[in-house]
């Protein structure tokens, strides 16, 4: 198994930290993983994505040429992304901010309302964790057991609340998808 | 873990307790790994100094005074710090040097290159001198690299430099981090300048006016550099035993390349990859050996072409070489770099 995946989206959105947690669960459930962000002079407003690849072999490349998944979090990242996943692939979309949609009829599309799953949770946050609960689901690159437990090391030291709202995010996101 | 964030724990993990540096991207988590780490612990320091120029002159005084020191930077830093690396090699001081490298030449840009080959295993700074450089290609690599340069940089007593760049500085890898050890354990220094108090005085200095003098102490220097060529030189290689063709390519370069080759095994196309570990000293007598058998080299670099004139030294014309690369810090895909690969090795009628 050597599954690759692509995050991508604003900056601000997350996407670094969706990247993070799926390549950290990955290595707590024992694979083999590689988080390759993409950096630069990128500031709140720009463009960010990054690669996770995650394996039970070795991983030569960090690189993706053709990822098996895409999660897209704004319009611009589904025209850079779109044709790159390979067919048969799956494309996750945050169907609030896009409104294009692929016109290749060999994916399989899951739309996810980020904007309108955020008001059912305290503060309007947590998007990007939603977003990781839906990948989840679908792609069962990892468990959510492991995913809570990820959740709870990134985020339960600083502040316990912070925590408990990206566990309910993310079983929002994971409970979404049916 | 993140690679410049793994840079930094291995080599407090070594006993370095200085740095000095100044920021540049895409290195500076390791700066701010520091400046976190070093305070806590025994002993540390850190100081961002006002230039890189002031940071490796640093690096030589705390070098001078035994202790386990490293500064890191990127490209342009580095070129500023060229002089004092001639200096630490003129004076016999052990340090760590790590480069992070981006686009080049001038200031360049903050995307990942290898532009800097020619920098690090040539060296900018004056007068007959080699450093060690190591061409990590994961995050292991780089934890196990950055310990064991302390080790070889204290051994010889002469500046370690790791290549990498900022797609290694950048990525998360899961890594095993060597054992941490202790400062008592460190290997004493009976040549560092410590207070001359009940022994005779020391001196540590790189003005000898005397050429004769001066050419002993070349001589002297070239002795250590051959015997680190006998003893020190790392390679591995993928796919190697039945290859038609070789690709030889070193740090991030090689991880895409291995990619790609195992895409290439999978339809058939026998072809094998050679990665030199250290860039100096360079493998050239496992290229050389390699060169007996097979007659098709295909070097891959992220520049214009540096390494390749080492592989064509190495092949002594045995063989065909043929280059390509990618300036500038574009980053290719594995599927992309099978393609050249494999229209090559058809061109040149190997399968």
């Amino acid at each position: 198994m050597l599954i690759k995946t692509i995050f991508s989206g604003f900056g601000g959105q997350g996407v670094i930290m969706m990247g993070y947690l799926l390549a950290t669960a990955g290595m707590v459930e024992g694979k083999n993983v590689t988080c390759l962000p993409s950096y630069g002079a990128e500031v709140r407003g720009g463009t960010a994505n990054c690669t996770v690849v995650v394996s039970s072999e070795e991983i030569a490349s960090p690189v993706a040429s053709e990822p098996e998944y895409a999660v897209l979090m704004n319009n611009p990242s589904l025209i850079r992304f779109q044709n790159q996943v390979q067919s048969g692939g799956t494309i996750f979309l945050n169907s609030s901010l896009i409104e294009d949609r692929p016109i290749r009829g060999d994916l399989e599309i899951y739309e996810i309302p980020l904007n309108d799953l955020t008001k059912q949770l305290p503060e309007n946050r947590g998007a990007n964790v939603i977003m990781v609960g839906a990948f989840i689901k679908k792609s069962g690159l990892v468990s959510p057991e492991t995913m809570i437990r990820v959740l709870k090391n990134t985020f339960g030291g600083k502040n316990p609340a912070v925590f408990k709202l990206n566990k309910s995010a993310l079983m929002l996101g994971y409970e979404y998808l049916k | 873990m993140r690679g410049n964030h793994v840079v930094g724990e291995a080599a407090i993990r070594a006993g370095c307790r200085y740095y000095f540096g100044y920021p540049i991207t895409p290195q500076n988590e390791i700066p701010e790994y520091m400046s976190e780490k070093l305070p806590e612990a025994e002993g540390g320091v850190f100081i961002q100094a006002e230039s890189e120029i002031a940071s490796i002159h640093m690096v030589i005084g705390a070098s001078m005074a035994g202790g386990r020191v490293m500064t890191s930077s990127s490209g342009p830093g580095i070129s500023l710090k060229q002089e004092g690396i001639s200096f630490l090699c003129a004076l016999e001081l052990p340090a760590v040097i790590v480069n992070m490298s981006r686009g080049g030449p001038g200031l360049g840009n903050i995307a990942p290159s290898q532009s800097d080959y020619f920098q690090a295993t040539r060296g900018g700074g004056h007068g007959d001198y080699r450093t060690i450089v190591f061409g990590p290609n994961s995050c292991q690599e780089l934890a196990d690299l950055t310990y064991e340069g302390f080790n070889l940089a204290d051994k010889y007593r002469t500046p370690v430099l790791i290549l990498g760049d900022g797609m290694l500085g950048q990525m998360m890898e899961p890594v095993e981090l060597p054992q941490e050890i202790p400062l008592k354990k460190l290997p004493a220094k009976d040549w560092a300048l410590t207070g001359a108090k009940g022994r005779p005085s020391r001196f540590i200095r790189s003005l000898i006016l005397d050429p004769i003098k001066e050419e002993e102490h070349n001589w002297k220097l070239m002795r250590k550099y051959e015997k680190i060529i006998r003893e020190e030189v790392k390679w591995e290689t993928y796919f190697a035993d039945d290859a038609k063709m070789m690709v030889i390519a070193f740090g991030i370069a090689a991880r895409i390349a291995k990619g790609a080759i195992k895409r290439l095994r999978e339809e058939g196309v026998k072809v094998g990859l050679l990665r030199p570990i250290t860039l100096w000293p360079f493998p050239f007598k496992a290229i050389k050996d390699f060169s007996k058998k097979v007659k098709h080299f295909f070097v891959f670099e992220m520049n214009m072409g540096q390494m390749v004139e080492d592989v064509k030294l190495g092949i002594e014309g045995n063989a065909e070489v043929h280059f390509y690369g990618r300036p500038g810090g574009v980053i290719l895909t594995p599927l992309e770099i099978a393609r050249v690969i494999s229209s090559q090795y058809y061109q040149k009628r190997l399968g």
